[in-house]
């Protein structure tokens, strides 16, 4: 397939971004990569995705598919002859979209304020996402079943679901000094953590972490202007 | 064997209702079981350890949770009637949609009926910019899975049942037919499909409900 008929609009710093780049590279499949320019929009994005105005937004053959992992899923459909994505059983595909949509949007909102909260409710956004960790350390073990990734031997939807989030936990991990993944609670996901982040699929999508960092302590140092500052 | 797939939902839950069509659609034998959300059984706890909510689908004693992932499920596990279509391309279109219907537009539509004022005019004027997404998605079509009701259908078909309750209790039209010409045909005939029509909760007994919720609710 031409590499003009498959278009990615995306960030290297989004989470969400990630995925369809994963999926991607699972399925060998070549596409052209437009990055947005942080702080605006493209004509392109707008008029691709014009309810939420966001990426990652996939163009195949001039139509577009939003919203990360309903593109993930649509990858896995199309290119239904590479390594699958989603598990066949219908049961395990419930499993694997509950937990997508858990980290989504029970688990990832509170990381997202982690480093601009203050005191106890630091400690409380704290104990809530290492809550939410053991809680997903426990889902590895058992969707897992001893394999190196939640999908088996190969990374599936949920290992592309949650590991996308990798790159901004280890950042706030050095941005605000404390351990969120460790070998006493979740030792399941601290190696699963490296096996991923390694996937030939993965390593080259995943943004670097110094450059989060610096991007989440701009983004720390913004909100907290606009806090003293408004009246 | 119907014995072997049990619902937990409420009376009145939308979201256990779309499971309850679905069942429906496909003819699938189920046991209902209509928790009391005050007081609820242990199952719900020991299913739903994260969120303890209905709906929960049980087949062969394992809980399915998550009302758009039970529709799915149902979906791939009988094939009868299928409610997602074929193409990769419309069933990502159908999967964002009902997405949107959650995530935006029961919510704003939520807010019209609990702010007062100029947040009450704010939140119509949101909740109307999200429902001309819809009626641009219906256009030419008479449901939103083309001639027969679909998965979106499904997961859209809350406002068939609450729309009506909404704007009975507001004293006036959000859904009217001058402004959303195809929505406003949608919801009455989606609401006349007999596994539809037969499965709604009473429009009175919603309207009393709701009007409880809120005579209940703190002041802002």
């Amino acid at each position: 397939m031409a590499k003009t008929e498959l278009k990615l609009l995306g960030a290297r710093a989004s989470p969400y971004v990630m995925r369809p780049r994963i999926a991607l590279n699972i399925k060998s499949a070549d596409y052209e990569f437009l990055q947005e320019t942080p702080g605006s929009k493209s004509q392109l994005l707008l008029e691709s995705n014009p309810v939420h105005k966001k990426i990652p937004v996939l163009i195949h053959n001039g139509k577009p598919i939003c919203e990360s992992l309903i593109i993930v899923e649509y990858i896995d459909e199309v290119w239904s002859s590479g390594p699958s994505i989603l598990p066949s059983d219908p049961y395990d595909r419930a499993i694997a979209r509950f937990w997508g949509a858990y980290v989504d949007e029970k688990w990832f909102p509170n990381l997202r304020i982690l480093s601009t909260a203050e005191g106890e409710a630091r400690d409380q956004v704290m104990g809530t996402l290492v809550e939410g960790l053991v809680l997903l350390e426990d889902a590895f073990v058992k969707i897992s079943k001893g394999k190196a990734f939640f999908g088996g031997d190969q990374i599936g939807y949920l290992d592309i679901a949650f590991g996308c989030y990798l790159g901004w936990l280890r950042a706030s991990e050095k941005m605000n000094v404390v351990k969120l993944l460790d070998e006493a609670n979740t030792p399941g996901l601290v190696k699963w953590a490296d096996t991923f982040s390694a996937h030939p699929a993965v390593k080259d999508v995943m943004p670097e972490i110094d450059k989060l960092v610096e991007f989440g302590k701009s983004l720390a140092a913004k909100f907290r202007a606009a806090k003293t500052g408004s009246s | 064997m119907g014995e072997q797939v049990k619902l937990f939902k409420t009376w009145s839950s939308a979201f256990g209702l779309r499971i309850v069509w679905a069942l429906k659609l496909k003819g699938i034998q189920y046991e209902s079981i209509d928790e009391d959300l005050t007081n609820k059984s242990p199952l719900i706890l020991q299913y739903n350890p994260v969120y303890k909510k209905i709906p929960v689908l049980v087949y062969n004693g394992r809980p399915i949770v998550e009302s758009l992932i039970i529709l799915e499920y149902i979906d791939e596990t009988w094939k009868q009637n299928p409610l997602l279509p074929e193409d990769p391309h419309k069933r990502a279109t159908a999967r964002f949609w009902a997405k949107f219907g959650d995530d935006k537009v029961m919510s704003s539509l939520w807010q019209i009926l609990t702010e007062q004022g100029k947040e009450r005019e704010e939140a119509l004027v949101q909740a109307t910019e999200n429902l001309k997404f819809l009626e641009e998605e219906l256009k030419g079509k008479r449901f939103f899975g083309g001639e027969k009701i679909g998965f979106l259908d499904i997961a859209l078909g809350w406002l068939a049942n609450l729309v009506p309750v909404l704007e009975e209790i507001l004293g006036f039209e959000v859904i009217d037919k001058a402004g959303f010409p195809f929505l406003s045909e949608w919801m009455l005939e989606f609401s006349s499909v007999p596994a539809i029509k037969e499965n709604l909760p009473l429009h009175d007994k919603m309207v009393a409900k709701f009007r409880a919720y809120l005579a209940a609710a703190p002041d802002k």
